[in-house]
């Protein structure tokens, strides 16, 4: 049969896609409810995936100002300084990067890949393009919510950017906007951010309403729990913890938007000083009550980051080792215990607050237990790469680069989360390369992995492989040569947030006791601060093979030669490409698990989950799948 | 294209898809309010003093009467639509628009009461506290209708205390060393009242309006695809049981311990 | 057919009235005791907030119909409920566990 490829975008609603008899929709619907308000699933993916990649981008360019400040603190920015000037004023006078300034680009470069790139790209992007196809459903459960969630999410980002722009910038307290700081700050950059994380928040609770009820109520007939792809399964338990955890932090924020705009004193303690006089508050807060709220969203979210991109991860697996993925139960079992375990741990972030030892070690025990899931996946997916067939394409070269980087950063949390390590590398360079590790070359990695991989599936053409290949082996070195020499900094004693990458705080501690003291910090340590400015500039050269490979293959690329270029077995391979509006021709009937590949007996190394069992009579209808 | 089980229970959940969708937010709001239940009860022990008394109780009950009817009308308008019949329905969401309205209402009156209640800091060490009656700018003094009081701690437990005077006050502004009104920036018991009734007062808010809207605009789909219709107006009741279901807490947390 | 259906509203109704009584005594029972003087203020505490999760027990049972719904609604509440008395119970708890011989404000 003559595979129907389309050209992207996606599809345009007309009559020659639906088959005789099928109700359809005869009429264009204009553009803007085409693409910009649409309810479609697939194109609400595509807007997610596509604003979440501008604003990755956006933070990256944050990061190499930071890291140019820290490299050669007080030094005009080269080449983007006049425009920095030009743009933001006082904040960047001469072009070099005060430290009001440094402090917003740190808060919002955090603010912006934790909450505006990589959740929306990993949850609400390949979720929402992905999930529905992968359970045989026609659309998410509630499209318009659906809709309501993407312009929740692109408001609160028009927000966050914009505060750059007021008079006194963005925020300037973290990421983690702690109280006292983030209400006694003068400028107003913080109630952007708090009203901004409102939107983002609520955009968040309308998408994990919408995965749970589609992956309930719309699997495809036959297509029970233990038959659903991984993705799914991870995306189903990241939607949880969205769900659940996210609304303290939105209660959190309403009280931190009082103490700002009302002046009451939620987080303010009796007593506070601003200035060297007494604040003229109420007193009586708690700022150890802001750490509690938001920490108790903070650690779930870092299962947000990481788990859609393991679901991204087992998919690809599968597919290019043509075996099917070893221990799926325990995989499911263990995502479901990383799901719950997630709620019980997070002050293992807040270990040096004064906590006692009790509530410490508690907190200790409940972290450490909850990497043993985390190992046991990722065990799972390094032993279904044994005796494997492996195809080396791109996705799989990025999954494969995935399994040992997320192992470093897994591994490197492991003396965080012991209360008496942590005491000595809380708030240091170490907990960045940490978190960087399991995000930047770990997840990341895996959504350019899920890019790579069903890119053909939303364009009907595969991405050059040659320069998926360079971005490839550009991104994994200079990730390394940016985050490795963290770990030693870290160790060394150098601390978070320092605007001038730690000079005049190694040399007043030097000049105290001595250079060898923690804390002072050696001419070798102070000396990566270069080589990783170096490592961030050849890394951001290494994505430019990326963005040009995407947008010119979704008209050069070449065109795959039938629906299931991969030779996949989970359902979304099975539809037209693209799919079109109400994705399968017929509603799929599934029959098998989803990794069915290489069966024994059977005529092609893999057995799609909807192909009728041998010997039963064909159904009058079959959804496009072709043989090798 | 038309998606499965919007209207018609799944078989294996037996849940039609709204219902799994309200569900799941109400649990979200669970964690919501929570927060903010966890936040009061951590401020409330480590205070050194928390007032008492300084809500009226008997307004206090009348919301939760008004509510509770609400929750009953609501419940009934359901009902109605289930068994076809139109205009008890829209009788009894009428019923519960006005309910939600009173409550607002006496909702609005508490909060005024509260802004027009001042602490006046006396330069002579002593405290006048009650409600401004009068407060021209031109004139060079101001009524408030209250008591004077020398130290601050008899102002905070109000139950403790019997016949609370209550005179017409007449102070000259140039004894007054500072003045506050019992806004959320006054202390934290009403910050965290000021909060949780403001957040619950938006879901009443928002909840009329989807009532709202099914009542009016919305109730058309009755007559074109009435089982749907009916389901609507079993999930935006859900909603509006939760948001009573909140006020059940708060009425006690806040008004009577 | 809607001989049936009034059948079925009168004893909504009914129950409706019910819940009504139930929820105007339990709010009394929760004002009389806020005003009892010889009880102890963790008593009290304790007493008014029994009484209302009895009244919203009531409420979520019978208003929203939580008695008889489905076994996925019950899990999801259920393990709301777990994480909302992780949330303040553990943050309770960590705010007063000091190390030996500091003190918290």
């Amino acid at each position: 049969m003559e595979p129907i490829v389309h050209q992207f975008p996606p599809y345009r609603e007309r009559e020659e896609h639906h088959a005789p008899g099928e109700h359809g929709h005869h009429e264009d619907i204009g553009f803007l409810r085409q693409y910009v308000f649409s309810t479609d699933h697939k194109i609400i993916g595509i807007q997610y995936g596509f604003t979440a990649l501008c604003f990755m981008l956006f933070g990256f360019f944050l990061m190499l100002m930071m890291r140019w400040q820290i490299a050669h603190p007080g030094h005009p920015v080269p080449l983007v300084g006049p425009l920095l000037e030009k743009v933001l004023g006082q904040p960047a006078a001469n072009g070099a990067i005060s430290p009001d300034l440094y402090n917003s680009l740190g808060a919002m470069h955090g603010t912006i890949m934790v909450f505006l790139a990589i959740v929306p790209l990993a949850f609400a992007a390949f979720g929402n393009y992905v999930v529905p196809l992968m359970i045989g459903a026609v659309d998410m459960a509630f499209p318009r919510v659906n809709m309501a969630s993407y312009d929740a999410y692109f408001l609160g980002g028009v927000v966050m950017f914009f505060s750059f722009f007021i008079p006194g910038g963005a925020a300037q307290a973290g990421w983690t906007s702690y109280s006292p700081l983030a209400t006694t700050i003068p400028t107003h950059g913080q109630l952007f951010w708090l009203i901004g994380m409102v939107l983002l928040i609520t955009s968040s609770l309308l998408g994990a309403v919408n995965f749970i009820a589609t992956i309930i109520q719309l699997r495809a007939p036959g297509m029970t729990w233990m038959r659903l792809p991984f993705f799914v399964w991870a995306q189903f338990v990241t939607a949880f913890l969205l769900l659940l955890a996210f609304p303290p932090l939105e209660a959190a924020s309403v009280m931190q938007l009082m103490d700002n705009v009302a002046h009451t004193s939620f987080f303010l303690p009796t007593g506070l000083a601003i200035g060297g006089k007494l604040a003229t508050v109420s007193g009586g807060g708690s700022p150890l009550l802001w750490q509690h709220l938001f920490w108790f969203l903070g650690h779930p979210e870092v299962y947000v980051l990481i788990l859609p991109a393991m679901g991204i991860v087992c998919e690809i697996i599968a597919n290019n080792t043509r075996k099917p993925i070893w221990g799926y139960k325990s995989l499911v079992y263990s995502l479901l215990s990383i799901g719950f375990l997630s709620f019980i741990v997070w002050a293992h972030h807040m270990y040096l607050t004064g906590m006692g030892t009790k509530i410490s070690t508690f907190f200790q025990a409940t972290t450490m237990i909850i990497s043993i899931p985390s190992v046991i996946i990722l065990t799972c997916f390094f032993i279904s790469l044994w005796g494997g067939s492996i195809r080396f394409n791109t996705p799989m070269l990025f999954v494969l680069a995935f399994l040992p980087m997320f192992g470093i950063g897994g591994l490197t949390g492991l003396p965080l989360g012991f209360n008496v390590s942590d005491v000595h590398l809380h708030d240091t360079y170490y907990i960045i390369a940490h978190f960087h590790y399991v995000v930047a070359p770990g997840t990341i990695f895996a959504l350019f992995a899920g890019i790579y991989y069903w890119f053909p599936k939303m364009t009907g053409r595969m991405m050059n492989e040659f320069w998926g290949r360079v971005h490839f082996w550009g991104s994994l070195i200079f990730m390394n040569v940016v985050f490795m020499p963290m770990f030693a900094q870290g160790m060394a004693g150098m601390l978070r947030r320092m605007s001038d990458g730690g000079a005049n705080y190694s040399a007043a501690v030097n000049s105290r006791a001595g250079a060898d003291v923690i804390g002072g910090l050696s001419p070798f340590i102070m000396s990566l601060h270069t080589w990783i400015l170096w490592g961030a500039m050849c890394l951001g050269l290494a994505q430019i093979p990326f963005i040009i490979n995407l947008f010119w293959s979704i008209k050069h690329g070449e065109k795959i030669k039938n629906d299931n270029p991969w030779n996949s077995t989970t359902l979304e391979w099975q539809t037209p490409t693209p799919p079109p509006h109400g994705n399968f021709e017929h509603t799929p009937r599934v029959y098998r698990g989803p990794y069915e590949y290489s069966v024994p007996g059977h005529a092609t190394d893999f057995t799609p989950q909807n192909e009728p069992p041998a010997g039963s009579p064909q159904p009058p209808f079959s959804t496009a799948h072709t043989a090798p | 294209m038309e998606i499965p089980y919007a209207i018609q229970p799944r078989p294996d959940t037996g849940l039609y898809n709204a219902k799994v969708g309200i569900w799941l937010f109400l649990a979200s709001e669970v964690m919501l309010f929570g927060g903010l239940f966890s936040a009061y009860v951590l401020l409330r022990v480590g205070a050194d003093q928390w007032p008492h008394g300084w809500l009226n109780v008997t307004l206090g009950t009348a919301n939760t009467i008004i509510l509770a009817l609400s929750a009953i009308t609501t419940l009934l308008a359901w009902v109605a639509c289930k068994v076809g019949q139109f205009g008890k329905f829209k009788f009894f969401h009428a019923c519960t628009l006005l309910l939600a309205l009173s409550f607002l209402c006496i909702k609005m009156y508490e909060y005024h009461d509260k802004l027009i209640h001042y602490e006046i800091q006396l330069t002579d060490g002593r405290i006048a506290d009650g409600h401004m009656r009068e407060n021209d700018p031109k004139k060079d003094y101001l009524v408030i209708e209250g008591r004077t009081v020398t130290d601050e701690n008899d102002l905070y437990d109000l139950r403790a205390q019997k016949n609370i005077p209550d005179n017409e006050i007449n102070i000259p502004r140039s004894e007054i060393k500072s003045m506050q009104n019992y806004g959320p920036w006054h202390n934290t018991f009403l910050a965290i009242y000021f909060t949780l009734t403001g957040l619950h007062a938006l879901h009443i808010i928002g909840g009329s309006i989807v009532i709202g809207y099914l009542w009016g605009p919305g109730s058309k789909m009755y007559k074109t695809n009435p089982k749907q219709f009916t389901n609507r107006i079993e999930v935006s009741g859900l909603f509006w049981h939760f948001v009573d279901l909140v006020w059940i807490f708060l009425f006690p947390v806040l008004y009577l311990t | 057919m809607s001989e049936s259906h009034s059948v079925d509203f009168k004893s909504y109704v009914r129950r409706c009235i019910y819940v009504f009584i139930a929820v105007v005594c339990a709010t009394s029972l929760m004002i009389w005791a806020s005003f009892l003087q010889q009880v102890g203020w963790p008593m009290k505490v304790t007493m008014i907030l029994a009484v209302a999760c009895a009244n919203a027990f009531v409420v979520a049972g019978f208003l929203m119909h939580l008695i008889s719904e489905k076994k996925m609604i019950y899990t999801l509440l259920g393990f709301t409920v777990f994480f909302f008395a992780g949330l303040m119970g553990l943050t309770l708890y960590a705010m007063h566990d000091f190390p030996t011989g500091t003190q918290m404000h």
